[in-house]
């Protein structure tokens, strides 16, 4: 009798509690190659409505272990994610990779501690995280609130030029780049489908942010171009594009800020003048183009009147 | 609601809202009141109308990089310019004392900004006068954001100079006007080296004297406030074919010096 009392007790009890303690839902993702899956981020900044979910990431299934590839925007970003990859298998996540230091890729990290995994970035990216990371999460819960903006993990395994991620036979080739998007660039091959996963030095629709070096993301990308890949994962864009075909937006873009910045230089033309007057052409052709093109020139311009 | 954006790409959040945005306009107030004090004592600083403006973007494409103009349009002779970022860690960026080869009409620099603030020019007329421009400008991080993307290309590249013409309309006629490129890290001391993890000590430019022939331009008492690569576009009286001499001294108690001709406008 006591004890049927109880357990309806304890029942009625679960009923209550179950909404506060509701499991991450899974998203939907979509499978681009064979054992990778990509959820897409959307066109938007970080907001309280959208959970900074901008971003696109993902994971590959090896056959022993899984690789999450950026772990997400935010606490529930990164929550869900990993619900998601419980939902499409039961191999236990070895990897976490932070593609570079930005909040949006980066803040659902502190959803996979329990699973204990590696957390890869380059070289850079823990000193980028211990000078600026205080200060994204600051911003971030500004927009979310402080319980629901999450955390970066820091990095324990740091790339300086090339890495192997075994997943069990399935090889990932990690490459850490020179000054391109950001300073601390992480880019992955999955040798097995010819997957590039390109996360922030390629964006497809929404604006390129430029946040390391003109120059050096056209060196980067000249780079990536050459690589056995047909496919590409962009940081922000489709979940899938074909490659190097995908790369022509971007290169365009930036080859012109560089060609029209270098001729506003070679006629004694100051920053101000080219904030206002480099890139209009493009207006139209990106997403967030007002957002992120005056900021963009400013950058270049900085870099390319000591050339 | 206060929009807030969190720049999806950027890592410099340069046009972020700070704990500081919400600081009241009485509050910036009395802090311009206190660095008032600080700088010029108890002689008095009048609205400035008419001779001297000052121009900023009202939001920050980048923190660490904020262009900024001063004209100095009254009849008066100007004999020095302040600039002051009341917010910045060493509020007054700079002090140019000028010569009898300065054409003072229009002088641009960049500089750091570490939170949204009010920034004052103050001109300093022969007679002592003092006149004040006031300006809001909306950034933050400028101060920590970092330094350079390449350390060693930067300190490869220390003190070498550029001088070039400047395409936009001269203010008057029969002066010249040039832009001076410094290439300087200008380490504020906030600064972190991304592999060391170790703060990089602060190494900024301290002084920057511009003279032609024997007549000084302007000499430039500067802080950390400036931005990396300092660049300063300034007019010249008269047009002669008399070079420029430029010397700067740093922190470190480096000196740089070197001659330019006079650069011609490009088409």
């Amino acid at each position: 009798m006591t004890v049927r009392r109880l357990a309806a007790g304890l029942a009625a009890a679960w009923l209550l509690v179950i909404p506060a303690f509701a499991a991450p839902a899974p998203f939907a993702v979509t499978e681009v190659a064979s054992g990778i899956f990509v959820r897409q981020g959307v066109h938007q900044d970080a907001t309280a409505e959208n959970d900074d979910a901008i971003a696109n990431i993902g994971f590959i299934v090896g056959p022993a272990s899984v690789a999450v590839i950026d772990p997400g925007g935010s606490l529930d970003d990164g929550e869900r994610l990993r619900a998601t990859v419980q939902a499409k298998t039961d191999r236990p996540i070895r990897y976490v990779v932070m593609t570079h230091a930005h909040p949006d890729h980066i803040f659902g990290g502190v959803a996979f501690v329990a699973d204990h995994p590696v957390f890869v970035g380059h070289q850079r990216l823990a000193g980028v995280l211990v000078e600026r990371g205080e200060y994204y999460r600051r911003r971030l819960a500004e927009i979310l609130g402080a319980a629901r903006a999450g955390d970066y993990e820091m990095p324990t395994l740091l790339v300086t030029d090339r890495a192997q991620l075994d997943l069990g036979g399935r090889i990932l080739d990690l490459q850490a780049h020179g000054a391109a998007h950001t300073d601390n660039d992480l880019s992955i091959l999955d040798r097995q489908t010819g997957t590039l996963w390109a996360a922030d030095l390629l964006f497809v629709d929404r604006i390129p942010a430029i946040d390391g070096s003109l120059v050096g993301w056209l060196k980067e990308l000249a780079a990536l171009k050459a690589l056995p890949a047909t496919r590409a994962v962009p940081g922000h864009g489709p979940p899938v594009v074909p490659w190097p075909a995908a790369a022509a937006d971007e290169e365009r873009y930036f080859n012109t800020l560089a060609s029209e910045i270098r001729a506003l230089l070679a006629k004694g033309g100051d920053i101000e003048t080219a904030v206002v007057q480099v890139g209009l052409g493009e207006r139209g052709k990106w997403q967030l183009f007002d957002d992120y093109n005056g900021r963009n020139v400013t950058v270049a311009f900085k870099e390319l009147e000591w050339e | 609601m206060r929009r807030i954006v969190l720049i999806a790409g950027l890592a410099a959040l340069a046009t972020i809202g700070s704990v500081r945005a919400e600081e009241s306009d009485a509050e910036r107030q009395a802090r311009w009141q206190d660095l008032r004090h600080a700088v010029f004592g108890d002689r008095r600083v009048e609205e400035g109308a008419g001779i001297i403006t000052l121009d900023a973007p009202d939001r920050a494409l980048d923190a660490a990089l904020v262009p900024v103009t001063i004209d100095l349009v009254g009849p008066a002779k100007v004999k020095a310019v302040y600039l002051m970022i009341d917010e910045n860690p060493s509020p007054l960026a700079g002090t140019f004392h000028f010569g009898p080869a300065a054409d003072t009409r229009e002088l641009r620099t960049r500089v750091r900004v570490d939170a949204y603030t009010l920034m004052h020019a103050v001109a300093e007329t022969e007679d002592g006068g003092l006149f004040v421009a006031e300006k809001f400008v909306k950034a933050a991080g400028g101060c920590s954001a970092p330094s350079t993307k390449d350390q060693k290309l930067a300190l490869e590249r220390l003190g070498q100079m550029k001088l070039k013409p400047v395409a936009e309309a001269s203010p008057s006629p029969d002066a010249d006007r040039v832009q001076l490129l410094i290439s300087h890290p200008n380490f504020n001391g906030m600064q972190m080296d991304q592999l060391t993890r170790n703060y990089t000590p602060a190494r900024y430019i301290q002084d920057v004297r511009v003279t032609r022939g024997d007549a000084l331009v302007f000499e430039l008492e500067a802080d950390i406030s400036l931005s990396e690569d300092p660049a300063i576009t300034f007019g010249l009286t008269g047009k002669t074919p008399v070079p420029l001499t430029v010397e700067v001294h740093d922190s470190a108690n480096a000196t740089f010096k070197q001659s330019f001709e006079i650069p011609t406008k490009g088409t």
